[in-house]
Order: C-alpha cells, then sequence, then structure tokens
C-alpha cells in the first residue's frame, strides 16, 4: 500500500471529508454539500500549498487523531483547538511538518465547533459527482471517519506555499445573521415576521450539516396548510411546523414544502458552522441588494 | 406567472399548475442551452421553478415578464420503460380508494404515460405526473421503504431509489436501477422524462 495515507486512529463525534461540494445537481434532489466553514477550509489548505478544490477533513466539537506514514505539510484550522504531534504541542492556524509514523491528534475545540485539517495534496477519496465531499443528508460520498479508516493522499502540490501562518475569524459569541425577508414571510403574521427580526434565538444542539436549528419565539403562521414543495437555497430559512426558524446549510434538501420566511446572506454562513449550541442568534433585516 | 426573489441571488418563479411548471422548465432549460440565460441551477418543483445562482435577479425578473412560454414540448428522446412487479402491500389499499379490484389498479398504472416533473427527497427520486387518479398519503408513514418500490401519493407516482422512510402507497417492485453515481448519467429519471411502467411476472 502507498504511504501517500493516512489512517484514522481516533475519528472522533463526527469527522467528514470535505471540499467544495456538488453544486448543480439540484434538480436531481443531489444536496451541494461541502466544508460548512468554506473559508476556513480554504486558509487551511492555502498553508500546505493545496489548490483550493483539495478535500480536507472537518471535525466536530472532539476533534479527531491520525497516524501519518510518510513526511507531510498540515495545517489546523477553523475552531481553535490543541494540536500535538506525538503528544508534543503543535501550532494550530500554521503550516506544520510532521514526520512519516507520527499521530497527529486535533484536540477538541476550545470554542467554535468544526476544525480543519488540510494535508498537502489532499484527501484524495474517490469523488462522486465531481466531489469527495460527504453529504450526510443523502448519503453521498465518504462514509464519515471511523477508526482504522484509511484516506489515500493526492500527489503533494509542487508549489510550495507562500504563507505560513493566516488570521483567523474568531468563533462567534453572537451569531449576527442579516438576512432578507422572502419569498414566503407573507405565510406569517406581521407580529411573527417582527418576533423573527427583533427577538433573540439561541442554537439548538439539534442543529447538524443540514440546518442550523434554533430555540426561541415560535413563529405564527398567517397562511395554514401545506405548501406545494418548492427549491430550497443555501441559508433559506424554513420554519417547520414547530414554529423554530432553521437555517438550511451544505447538506440541505433540494427541495422543502415548509415556508421559507427569509435567506441568510451568503457572507454571514461560514460563522453558523462555528456557532456551538447555546450561542445567541440574532436575525437582522436587511434590504435587497440584487 | 409571479416571481418572487430569493436572498440576493436567486428568484422563484411562480405559476398556477404543475403543467405550467413543466412548460416554464422546458423554456428555461430551453433558453440556458441557447445562451440567453446565466443561472448554476434551474429547479423545478411542484408548482415554481426556482433560479439559483443569478447575477442580478431584479433585472432577470423583468425580462422573464415578457417571456412567451409554450406548453411542454413533446421530447425527442425515448420513453424509459420500468419493469414492475405489482406485488406492493398497498395495493388492496389502493384498490379501495379508487374502488376497483388490484387488476384495475395495475392497468391504470401501466396504462398511464408519466412526466418526470421534479426531483427531490433523494437523489434519483422523481415525482411523476399523469397518474389519472390520486391517492392520499398513508395515515402513518413506514420507517423503512425498500429500495426500488414503486409508489403512489397524491397526484404522483414515484420510486425510491434506496431504502428510506416513506409513507407513500407502495403498489409495486422494480429491479430497476434509479440511481448509480457510478454510472453517466446517475440518474435514471431526471425532470421532463417520459417513463411507463411495464408489468412483469404475476402479482
Amino acid at each position: 500500500m502507498t504511504d501517500r495515507a493516512l489512517a484514522v486512529v481516533r475519528a472522533g463525534a463526527l469527522t467528514t471529508v470535505q471540499d467544495l461540494g456538488r453544486p448543480g445537481h439540484a434538480h436531481l434532489g443531489v444536496p451541494r454539500s461541502g466544508a460548512l466553514d468554506a473559508p476556513a477550509a480554504a486558509l487551511v489548505n492555502r498553508l500546505v500549498g493545496n489548490s483550493p478544490e483539495a478535500a480536507v477533513l472537518e471535525t466536530t466539537l472532539n476533534g479527531c487523531a491520525v497516524r501519518t506514514r510518510s513526511t507531510l505539510t498540515v495545517a489546523v484550522g477553523g475552531a481553535p483547538c490543541a494540536v500535538t504531534v506525538d503528544g508534543r504541542p503543535a501550532p494550530w492556524g500554521a503550516a506544520l511538518r510532521v514526520p512519516g509514523g507520527a499521530l497527529l491528534d486535533i484536540g477538541p475545540a476550545r470554542s467554535g465547533v468544526r476544525s480543519y485539517l488540510a494535508v498537502s495534496g489532499g484527501v484524495a477519496v474517490e469523488p462522486v459527482l465531481g466531489s469527495r465531499s460527504t453529504d450526510l443528508l443523502s448519503g453521498l460520498g465518504p462514509a464519515p471517519l471511523a477508526d482504522a479508516t484509511v484516506l489515500p493522499l493526492g500527489p503533494p502540490p509542487r508549489a510550495h506555499a507562500r504563507v505560513d501562518v493566516v488570521p483567523h475569524p474568531a468563533p462567534p459569541t453572537e451569531l449576527v445573521l442579516r438576512v432578507t425577508l422572502g419569498p414566503r414571510d407573507d405565510w406569517f403574521t406581521t407580529a411573527a415576521v417582527r418576533t423573527f427580526t427583533t427577538r433573540a434565538y439561541t442554537v439548538s444542539t439539534a442543529s447538524n450539516r443540514i440546518g442550523l436549528r434554533t430555540e426561541g419565539p415560535a413563529l405564527e403562521r398567517a397562511v395554514p396548510g401545506e405548501l406545494p414543495s418548492e427549491g430550497m437555497v443555501l441559508g433559506a430559512v424554513q420554519v417547520p411546523p414547530d414554529g423554530r426558524p432553521v437555517v438550511f446549510l451544505a447538506d440541505h434538501p433540494t427541495t422543502g414544502g415548509y415556508p421559507v420566511i427569509a435567506v441568510v446572506h451568503a457572507a454571514d454562513l461560514p460563522a453558523t458552522a462555528q456557532a456551538a449550541p447555546g450561542t445567541p442568534v440574532r436575525f437582522v433585516a436587511v434590504r435587497r441588494r440584487g | 406567472m409571479r416571481t418572487l426573489p430569493v436572498g440576493d441571488r436567486a428568484l422563484l418563479i411562480e405559476v398556477g399548475t404543475g403543467d405550467e411548471a413543466q412548460a416554464l422548465h422546458a423554456e428555461l432549460l430551453r433558453r440556458r442551452a441557447a445562451g440567453d440565460l446565466a443561472v448554476a441551477e434551474i429547479v423545478p418543483a411542484a408548482r415554481t421553478v426556482l433560479l439559483d445562482g443569478v447575477d442580478a435577479p431584479s433585472r432577470l425578473a423583468e425580462r422573464l415578464a415578457s417571456w412567451e412560454v409554450p406548453p411542454v414540448p413533446p421530447r425527442a428522446e425515448d420513453v424509459v420503460e420500468i419493469p414492475v412487479r405489482y406485488d406492493g402491500p398497498d395495493l388492496a389499499d389502493v384498490a379501495a380508494h379508487w374502488d376497483m379490484d388490484e387488476a384495475g389498479v395495475v392497468r391504470t398504472h401501466s396504462a398511464a404515460e408519466f412526466r418526470v416533473a421534479f426531483c427531490g427527497f433523494a437523489p434519483g427520486f422523481g415525482y411523476l405526473t399523469g397518474l389519472p387518479r390520486q391517492v392520499p398519503r398513508r395515515a402513518t408513514p413506514r420507517t423503512a421503504v425498500p429500495a426500488g418500490s414503486v409508489a403512489l401519493a397524491g397526484p404522483y407516482t414515484g420510486v425510491y431509489p434506496r431504502s428510506s422512510p416513506g409513507g407513500w402507497q407502495l403498489i409495486g417492485t422494480t429491479d430497476a436501477v434509479l440511481w448509480d453515481h457510478a454510472r453517466v448519467p446517475a440518474a435514471l429519471l431526471s425532470p421532463g422524462t417520459r417513463v411507463r411502467f411495464v408489468p412483469v411476472g404475476a402479482p
């Protein structure tokens, strides 16, 4: 077996392979998927000299550990955490040379939720519809990591990284999400729309890669009944029958039948990947730009 | 036709009927192929078509208002035939809803020509229209519906591409592979595909 590989020693709570996802297949019912904190994934790829489409590992809350088989350049970013190589402290948010046979441990997130590990050459599992991302809604792409999984790596990039350290935004202590109302805000009472854009919500423990679920005041409908299924966008704020807004993230279903009260600005979505359960959330209505 | 902005980069076009949605979808595909429409995703659904990844949605909405949308054009390609063993556990219930015997359900389902109105729920799951009668969903959804189940709900028929929970009425089984990501195309059915169900074996 090639030594361009990583052996998973501790898979962690939920660690998946992620890249830029597989947009363009929504009409077939295929979610876009891809790294939830895309800027963090792009930064760690830059640190190791990978191209932006290289696949990285996305951990959830408690990190993961892998054993190298050859000397590799790696970088850990996203949620801040302790990084060790064979038990010795190593830098977070910076490129790092790890010798073959070493144990690289990505510790639990000190704040935030998802850490990202980039390895020179990228994780080279078989792509599905042009992407190596694990899609937890439809099961496309590789299964989440399990202990003893062996992950093949791509050939190391020719170019050396031109950066040593890159600035990372800190995980949010409060999530402020700019939204434009619609397309179905008229399915809610005026009071509910005001509640949505003025009251405080918190991130629910039921949040995942499909959606950021919230707890807080229920939003009352003005129009009863079901909406015929319609196409859904990334960042759509769907309101299921319990009245609590759900922000659709990368693995969201491509169509849905619950009304979408608003859509979160794309620039505000990466922060949702790092908002731990209990984080306060405010939805701030802004005027449409397009 | 009504256009609703969705965030800053998408438009939801709402029409009155499923047929209008299919006609609009066909016209949007035609215009995109002709280089007249720049959009990342065109997602048809029951009464809408979503245009996602649009640079100037309000300008596009103005242009759309002046478009003539012809009725659904006949597709040049062949009808996809899906072999079915009509052995589903809900065949008797559907027969009761339609006030006919089980053989009548088989005749009704296999005589109709269907068209994939839209996909969703799972990769490769198509919502097929063309059913002459409707049937309600099951009161209690099943926790696991086997892959290849041929099913009915509301005005739609469909085939489960993989095992999943589901509330549709199961009338049969097919060995056709609805979704295989190693195949090109991965999906047997995509929006606009014409479909016929062909009975095989004795129910």
